[in-house]
């Protein structure tokens, strides 16, 4: 079910702007990594040339490569819906479907892409719904707009979205920026239970999130603005929050940066 | 309005003691209105200058400056500013609304006479001067079938065409098409006309019709598409990029195509607008009259068939009775008229309600 993945010289443009450069990280199937850094060193970058979200913006584009399981997904015969069902996300702000109810947000992924038999698909809407923690509070207004819900329930639904489709990694991009404790909370809890079955990379900047849920840290950075981001260290958890190896991390997860 | 915030800037207003303030009471504005009425209405008599339109201008007038004056002495500058826009603004309203109640007033009370079902049943062949009955059938089943060829052509291609814009096109190309779209929104109606007479009734008609030339409702429908295109282009457009960017890359995250999300995501979101745009055009189109004259002929009889014959339309229809020598046509031509709006606005309300049919219950 869970797949490692593992980048070498990823390298990411926005038309003419380097974004992030000489990317190398592998993530071990089953766990949780977070990425962490500051504004604009190119996390969320990273994070979307992971499923290559990057390349929808116009000029965006991603050099070097990224493997899930050794098949590498920039290759040319790749399709990329089916790296993106394989490789889901989960974005900074909830963003269920407006036209469509809890139910159909739910299995919007699976149809939309082509399962019309409705008892897979209730099967399907009721685990996911589970899984999401969600279940409970919306089992009996499966029919009303997925909009209608608070925020914190938007985002289990959008949670609940991506991991219907069965991926093998979530990706999670500040998933509890918009959130408030209890809701973040909710979806911490997620992830420990969501780490049994996928492999799980958030973007977040929050640390103690990042110390919570995470086992291993990436911390990036960038040297000024304008410069490319980095990958500065990248270790466990344990060991970068108690006894990071560089100087720059130090001085980022003690508040001493910049 | 600048000049008041930088002077507010450049001397910061002292600390007010209390939070209170001293008010106008309740019945203070209706008093000064009735006053004000009352004193236009002496001047404007009194002088013998003018009419009651005269007497309600200058007591507006005289209701916005007593106002003001009042609310400066009791409630001070910045209240009294804010007494005086509000009536400005909603004078505004009544002013612009007033157009509006006349056009339909006079719509309905001058074409209620003709109101009745022989009118609906009826058509103008062998009506002459002196008869006093005759009906719009036949212009009802020509504006019927005309916008509705029209609106066939035109929504496919029209939206087609927006999504083109919008989700695939990049470059010159996408912008060369939006310019010529722009272009095409300026077309005078005419001209759309004169280029169907010369295309179709002139050069191609003739194929079909053992070499004549023939007016044609579908002729007139294909004038009226080149008058809805640009709008539906254009409402389209802007609403597919109102449709926040988000919801697309939801529905690519999830391995969805990019088709199936415009198609599935994105055009059911923006469909309550697209489809306001739609009617838009509809209403325009239903209400040109020079292009069906030049290119559908009008005629006065029955024709349902909208490839073969003359076919007349309700707005040409009324264009024709207006001008007609007879004491029964202007009566006729109001009527046509208020079926025409009511027509238009029937279609408009049918639209909107099965758009929201589609959207959840909120």
């Amino acid at each position: 079910m869970a797949k490692r993945v593992s980048a070498s010289n990823v390298t990411a443009y926005y038309g003419g702007f380097k974004a992030i450069e000489n990317i190398n990280l592998t993530v071990e199937p089953k766990t949780v990594t977070a990425l962490i850094g500051p504004s604009g060193c190119g996390k969320s970058t990273f994070l979307r040339s992971i499923n290559r979200m990057h390349e929808v913006l116009p000029g965006a584009r991603v050099e070097g490569s990224l493997t899930i399981d050794d098949q590498d997904i920039y290759d040319r015969d790749v399709d990329v819906t089916a790296v993106r069902r394989t490789i889901g996300m989960v974005f900074q702000r909830p963003n269920p479907f407006p036209t469509m109810s809890i139910f159909e947000n739910v299995v919007a992924g699976l149809k939309l892409n082509g399962v019309r038999k409705k008892s897979i698909l209730e099967d399907a809407a009721e685990k996911a719904l589970r899984a999401a923690n969600l279940w409970g509070e919306v089992k009996d207004r499966l029919g009303k707009p997925g909009a209608g819900l608070s925020g914190g329930q938007q985002q289990r639904l959008c949670i609940a979205r991506t991991i219907a489709v069965e991926p093998q990694v979530v990706l999670m991009d500040e998933p509890c920026s918009a959130l408030d404790p209890i809701s973040t909370l909710a979806i911490e809890d997620l992830m420990f239970q969501l780490k049994d079955k996928f492999t799980i990379i958030i973007v977040t900047h929050n640390m103690q999130q990042a110390a919570r849920v995470s086992d291993r840290t990436a911390f990036f950075s960038i040297e000024k603005t304008g410069d490319p981001g980095r990958l500065i260290e990248y270790d466990n958890t344990q060991k970068i929050f108690s006894n990071p190896s560089v100087k720059k991390t130090e001085d980022y997860i003690t508040g001493r940066f910049g | 309005m600048t000049t008041t915030v930088t002077s507010h800037r450049t001397r910061p207003p002292a600390q007010p003691d209390s939070l209170r303030a001293k008010r106008l009471p309740w019945y203070a504005a209706p008093a000064i209105a009735v006053a004000a009425l009352a004193l236009s209405a002496v001047v404007v008599y009194g002088t013998g200058i003018g009419g009651p339109v005269l007497v309600v201008v200058l007591g507006a007038i005289l209701y916005l400056v007593g106002l003001f004056a009042a609310a400066n002495v009791v409630e001070g500058r910045r209240s009294a500013r804010n007494r005086t826009w509000s009536a400005l603004i909603h004078s505004t309203f009544v002013l612009a609304v007033l157009p509006l109640v006349s056009v339909v007033w006079t719509l309905v009370s001058k074409g209620a006479d003709r109101l009745d079902v022989n009118f609906f049943q009826t058509s103008m062949n062998n009506i002459g001067a002196r008869d006093a009955n005759g009906g719009a059938y036949h212009a009802i089943v020509g504006t019927l079938e005309q916008v509705g060829i029209a609106t066939l052509i035109t929504v496919p291609l029209g939206v087609l065409c927006a999504i083109y814009i919008v989700e695939y096109g990049r470059g010159k190309f996408a912008f060369t098409i939006r310019f010529f779209v722009d272009v095409m929104t300026g077309i005078p109606s005419i001209v759309s006309g004169l280029f169907v007479l010369a295309f179709w009734v002139l050069i191609v008609s003739p194929w079909f019709n053992d070499g004549r030339p023939s007016f044609s409702g579908f002729a007139a429908a294909l004038a009226l598409s080149v008058l809805m295109l640009p709008t539906i282009v254009r409402s389209t457009e802007e609403m597919l990029r109102l449709v926040p960017a988000p919801l697309r890359e939801g529905a690519y995250a999830l391995g969805v195509p990019k088709w199936k999300t415009i198609l599935r995501v994105v055009l059911p979101t923006a469909l309550p607008g697209i489809v306001t745009g739609v009617m838009l055009a509809i209403a325009r189109a239903a209400g040109e009259t020079a292009p069906v004259l030049l290119v559908a002929g009008g005629g006065a009889a029955i024709n349902t068939n909208p490839f073969e014959n003359s076919q007349s339309s309700l707005s040409l229809f009324v264009y024709q009775q207006a001008g007609d020598a007879s004491k029964y046509a202007p009566a006729r031509a109001w009527t046509a008229a208020l079926t025409l709006v009511a027509l238009v606005l029937i279609l408009t309300i049918a639209a909107k309600l099965l758009a929201r049919r589609n959207r959840l219950s909120r």
